[in-house]
């Protein structure tokens, strides 16, 4: 690389090659430095969480002195007398519930889109699409209503049901588009073979549609994980808390003494996000690069 | 090929009435489909629209029956809130900070990232991570220590002889620190943009090479025009994001829009109006101004793409 000399002396932003060795450790000195200031806050949180009540904002240092395993111990007898484990449970169960219906609805409806005739699907479809602009909070209230008219509130359904009826078009979205680049051939063969659309949905596309189906799965997961606003209106009994609403607790609260195990049981609300992350990166980044490309 | 493959199937010669019947079968196919999608646009997005739109005229605290006031929840807004004024000013006030920040920051990672060999998708995860974990609450409250009195934040800059104090205890600097948090998340958009630059051709920067074309030339007349499509998807995105902005503003002031509502944020009042003080009606009135402001500004973005958004397919094949 350094051998050839350079026919060209300006770098172009498109050609990586030409770059000499020192332009490049200086871009990639930098990237670790904005990476570090990003890390940062998360490096705080984990530090913190093992810190001692007295340390928490007294000590300008990063890291705990000795490690408070207590901030943990303390943070699993969890909020308003409702251990961790039940939080944990509660969030799962809404994360859970979601994702299943986010998956069934949304690929039930971007078949239809992407690949069955049928009357008003222009406009049907052009409509699916506005919906994922509209913000939340113009249906909120009549939601509400509703729900609490079904005896609804303060259970799960008003974070589930939802999601059974493919309320997140931008997951439908992502589906069509992902459905439309799959051969038509296949389901030609499949129909020439007597498969009607219900077979070769079920038994062509759907296997074939997987990957977008595991990035819906993800996000959503992550997304209802995340959820505070939902929650925060439709749940009030300590009981059916989630960690994020019990760590909402702590907000209003804001003795000192609690700084160590509200950021434990922050870790505890993280760790499942974590996890996903790693295991699944790929998914989540080609999924997000994918859907500002095609729309 | 292309012919064949958008062709309806079933045009191929086969009798009549079977086509006939198999056409019917295959629209009741989709409505089945469809099914829960209609259910769900009708009933939890259409109507509650409409009922939306429709209690925005009354008075309605959720017990009693919503009594008919006309437009007085508007007027009351417009004329005789200052604190709704002051939302309206806080949101738009973060909402040009965090946004044009946001994506710069973004466009030049994405810049940066692209001449990579090395590490180039550890980079790219690494940056992305922030743009999940930053919805959470744990995040925001781990934004409120930090930006607080004595907080982190306040110590590096004490510490290079700026006291500012708390960020979240001053008004002016606790919508910034909001805005902070946004901007960390810079991941998603960055991903998107990284996708788009890839699928510039090269050629084009090596033709502006050869012509002595400086970085900046490249960057104005290749990389923005090629990349208006993507900026265009993230500027629309991000900004109907952050108009809906409640997660990190509720942490930072323990929900109630502190200090001297400096983060009451809209979402954040209209929640406080609607579930804390019960006045459904006024929220509504305030969910419809919110939707249709929205609405303007996606249509203003969009009618003023035509200027600056460069769709390359157009002129080489005219359309798809």
């Amino acid at each position: 690389m350094t051998t050839a000399p350079s026919t060209t002396p300006i770098t172009a932003p498109g050609a990586a090659r030409k770059r000499p060795a020192p332009a490049r450790i200086t871009l990639h000195i930098c990237l670790i430095a904005v990476l570090l200031v990003m890390l940062y806050p998360l490096a705080w949180l984990v530090a913190t969480s093992f810190k001692p009540a007295d340390e928490v904002i007294a000590s300008l240092r990063l890291l705990p002195s000795h490690f408070a395993w207590g901030n943990y111990s303390t943070a699993l007898d969890g909020v308003n007398e409702v251990g961790v484990g039940r939080l944990l449970w509660n969030s799962l169960l809404i994360a859970c519930g979601a994702v299943l219906g986010n998956v069934i609805s949304c690929s039930l409806a971007a078949y239809a889109f992407a690949r069955l005739r049928f009357r008003m699907r222009g406009p049907l479809f052009a409509f699916m699409i506005a919906t994922i602009m509209l913000p939340h909070h113009a249906i909120l209230i009549p939601q509400y209503i509703i729900f609490n008219q079904l005896g609804m509130v303060n259970t799960y359904w008003p974070m589930i049901l939802p999601k059974f009826l493919a309320t997140d078009a931008f997951f439908v979205f992502l589906i069509v588009q992902f459905m439309r680049g799959l051969p038509r051939e296949l389901e030609e063969a499949a129909r020439i073979d007597g498969c009607g659309p219900f077979r070769s949905f079920f038994s062509v596309i759907l296997p074939l549609t997987r990957p977008a189906l595991i990035t819906t799965a993800i996000f959503t997961f992550i997304w209802t994980w995340n959820d505070f606003f939902t929650q925060l209106i439709y749940l009030f009994e300590p009981e059916k808390f989630t960690l994020t609403l019990a760590l909402r607790s702590f907000v209003d609260a804001s003795s000192q003494s609690a700084f160590g195990p509200m950021f434990a049981m922050s870790v505890f609300a993280l760790l499942p996000i974590v996890l996903f992350f790693l295991a699944f990166q790929r998914f989540l980044v080609e999924g997000m690069a994918g859907s500002g490309l095609k729309g | 090929m292309t012919a064949t493959a958008t062709r309806p199937p079933d045009a191929a010669p086969p009798a009549t009435g079977g086509k006939r019947a198999r056409k019917r079968e295959r629209q009741g196919a989709a409505w089945v489909f469809l099914s829960p999608w209609v259910i769900g646009a009708t009933v939890l997005t259409l109507l509650p629209m409409a009922v939306s739109l429709y209690l925005s005229f009354t008075d309605y605290n959720m017990f009693d029956a919503p009594r008919w006031i006309g437009f007085r929840n508007y007027t009351q807004m417009f004329t005789e809130d200052p604190r709704y004024w002051r939302s309206v000013t806080t949101t738009l006030t973060y909402v040009v900070i965090a946004v044009p920040l946001q994506l710069a920051l973004a466009l030049a990672v994405a810049i940066a990232l692209k001449s990579v060999k090395r590490g180039k998708g550890f980079y790219r995860s690494a940056f992305y991570a922030p743009s999940l974990l930053g919805a959470s609450m744990s995040i925001a409250l781990v934004w409120r220590a930090i930006f607080n009195d004595g907080g982190s934040v306040d110590n590096l800059l004490s510490g290079m002889g700026i006291d500012i104090g708390g960020w979240i205890n001053k008004p002016g600097w606790a919508i910034l620190s909001v805005a902070l948090l946004t901007i960390w998340q810079f991941g998603a958009p960055m991903v998107i943009f990284l996708a788009g630059l890839q699928q510039i051709p090269a050629e084009l920067y090596e033709a502006a090479a050869v012509d002595g074309a400086s970085w900046w030339r490249q960057f104005r007349s290749i990389t923005i025009p090629m990349l208006s499509p993507v900026l265009f998807f993230n500027l629309v995105l991000q900004m109907i994001q952050a108009f809906q902005v409640f997660t990190p503003a509720f942490a930072v002031s323990a929900g109630k829009g502190g200090p001297a509502d400096s983060t009451l944020v809209y979402t954040l009042y209209l929640y406080d109006r609607g579930f804390t003080a019960s006045h459904m009606g006024y929220a509504s009135a305030m969910a419809w101004v919110l939707l249709l402001a929205i609405g303007l500004v996606t249509a203003v973005l969009f009618r003023t793409s035509r200027a600056w958004v460069f769709y390359a397919n157009d002129t080489n094949e005219g359309g798809r």
